[in-house]
């Protein structure tokens, strides 16, 4: 989620075209196969440029998103579990990225522990209905968010280096 | 505590029956729930909790305020705006309250009204409906404890609204009173679907400014036809570096926007007075704006679209004409030549009001040019979600 290199990521992600919400019985597998190839190409470069940061998956309907994004600094590796729904208001309002092990920790998130996305990502959303997907929310919601939040944790003492058994 | 075997069984029996009436002391103020009370009067005694309403018809200004009992509210969001404005019409003894929420009392709330820190930790909808009840028995109080904007609750949400009123139909007038655009846009759908009257409102997050709209599907702008204040520009990574919390509030400003929210919801629904189609309110300058917003016919949501092709075909409505013209004074002599004259200055009539209200909105008009961020290439959706999901797990797993 390079600052620097967000130019170039962007474009790495392709832009969706189907405007439709879960709701839509019709369009929605339309619209969900739209963000699926959107979060591969999206995965596919992060793991070319040497910059993978989240795993990602869903339910069968894809209304329900769960995985784990990590964020590394002074070559620690600090991960977490994310989770959001699909609003059946989608695409109009972006998904709201939850991170409940933080709930709490830190004031810039809402109830649940969902990340505060209001100033720095839901405008651009707002103006790119419904190009943008779950892979820009990850890319120019949750990855700006880690970047300005983890390392203010970390020195806090408020989040800890945990030992990892597996990646 | 005191050693109770040293004492004889006459001291014991004074000390049960003083406890004894200790605790039904202080039962009796927990537990004083008044009977309910079949029929709304006017008449004037101590122990009519109606009788200070009832008194609006003597004084000329509704004409039947027993028809409140027949009406059905819905009230999304009983925070700091939601919760007084259930109480208030509580207390002005609504027919029924439907409430939502998913959130719990927190004691960061204690800054707001209504809640009291003993009921921190219980979910807004159960401690509100436990103190509204007490407040008033005659209320029908509905809780719905989920979050209205996933796939799952948003269908039991629109059948609540659906089937929420007093004789089986459509709640009569729902109130959104939730603090974010993803509820809001929920409210909204649901409405125009619906084809509900329903009264957003909000307050801002530095909590000196707030407003309430009535949107009407079809006949004023939905919540989606004009886009509320979405003007940040770029991704800044140093706009979330805040300090402090995501959002301010104060007691006062959710008071007041609660207060005009009510009683523009009992001008609607008693039929008295004019309902501010827009009512905002900035605090640092005590200025209310005011304005009427015309539905967008290219609007997003094809509802909203629906309900304005339908109203442009309805007969328009009769404006009532119970509004006589003021008569002009004219005196039979005017010895002096007096004459009253405008005192208004001009700059604050004219282009003062409009500039204030401008920086309160500071929108600018939609961008029809290209979109700001480019990108090599678009998707479109042919490919199977199965194996499109398969493959996601397998780059997942390398």
């Amino acid at each position: 989620m390079g600052d620097d290199k967000r130019k170039g990521t962007l474009g790495a992600i392709p832009l969706l075209k189907t405007k439709a919400g879960p709701r839509d019985k019709e369009l929605w597998p339309q619209r969900l196969s739209e963000e699926l190839q959107a979060l591969i190409a999206y995965t596919e470069h992060n793991k070319t440029s040497d910059n993978d940061w989240f795993r990602l998956e869903s339910n069968e309907e894809g209304t329900r998103w769960f995985g784990k994004c990590w964020f590394i600094l002074d070559l620690l590796k600090y991960e977490f579990e994310i989770e959001f729904d699909i609003p059946v208001t989608y695409p109009t309002t972006a998904p709201e990225i939850a991170i409940p092990e933080l709930d709490g920790k830190t004031a810039k998130m809402y109830r649940g522990g969902k990340i505060c996305l209001s100033d720095h990502f839901k405008p651009l959303w707002g103006r790119n209905v419904p190009k943008f997907g779950i892979a820009h929310a990850m890319a120019l919601g949750l990855g700006p968010w880690l970047a300005v939040e983890v390392p203010d944790l970390i020195e806090k003492g408020i989040i800890h280096y945990k030992e990892k058994t597996s990646t | 505590m005191s050693n109770l075997e040293g004492k004889s069984t006459q001291e014991l029996i004074a000390l049960v029956q003083s406890l004894e009436k200790e605790l039904a002391a202080e039962r009796s103020s927990k537990n004083h729930v008044r009977p309910k009370i079949a029929v709304m009067t006017s008449e004037v005694v101590d122990s009519n909790p109606y009788s200070r309403l009832m008194a609006l018809k003597r004084m000329g200004i509704v004409e039947n305020y027993e028809k409140i009992r027949t009406f059905s509210v819905a009230v999304v969001g009983v925070g700091g705006v939601g919760s007084v404005t259930a109480e208030m019409l509580t207390r002005c003894g609504i027919g029924k309250l439907i409430l939502f929420d998913y959130d719990k009392v927190e004691l960061a709330n204690m800054n707001r009204l209504f809640f009291q820190p003993h009921q921190a930790g219980l979910s807004k909808v159960e401690a509100a409906s436990h103190t509204l009840s007490l407040i008033n028995p005659d209320v029908d109080i509905e809780c719905n404890n989920y979050d209205i904007t996933t796939v799952a609750n948003f269908d039991k949400f629109l059948d609540t609204l659906k089937t929420g009123g007093l004789q089986g139909g459509p709640v009569d007038i729902v109130l959104s009173c939730v603090d974010n655009y993803e509820a809001r846009v929920a409210v909204n759908t649901a409405c125009n679907e619906l084809n509900i009257e329903w009264f957003e409102s909000g307050v801002a997050e530095n909590a000196v400014s707030g407003h309430i709209q009535l949107l009407i599907p079809g006949e004023t702008a939905c919540f989606v036809c004009a886009p509320p204040l979405m003007v940040a520009s770029g991704v800044d990574e140093k706009s979330i570096k805040k300090e402090g919390v995501c959002a301010a509030s104060l007691p006062t400003t959710m008071g007041i926007i609660a207060g005009f929210l009510v009683q523009n919801t009992l001008k609607k629904l008693l039929e008295f007075g004019d309902v501010t189609p827009y009512l905002g309110y900035i605090a640092l300058k005590d200025f209310f704006p005011t304005m009427t917003l015309k539905p967008n016919p290219t609007c997003d949501d094809p509802y909203c679209r629906k309900r304005q092709q339908e109203f442009q075909s309805r007969p328009k409505k009769q404006v009532r004409e119970d509004a006589k013209e003021e008569e002009a004074v004219v005196h039979d002599d005017n010895d002096w030549g007096i004459t009253l004259v405008d005192e208004t200055p001009a700059e604050d009539s004219s282009g003062g009001k409009d500039a204030l209200l401008r920086s309160q909105w500071h929108q600018e008009a939609p961008q029809a040019s290209a979109p700001p961020v480019e990108a090599e290439s678009v998707v479109s959706g042919g490919d199977d979600v199965k194996s499109l999901m398969k493959r996601l797990k397998e780059l997942n797993q390398s």
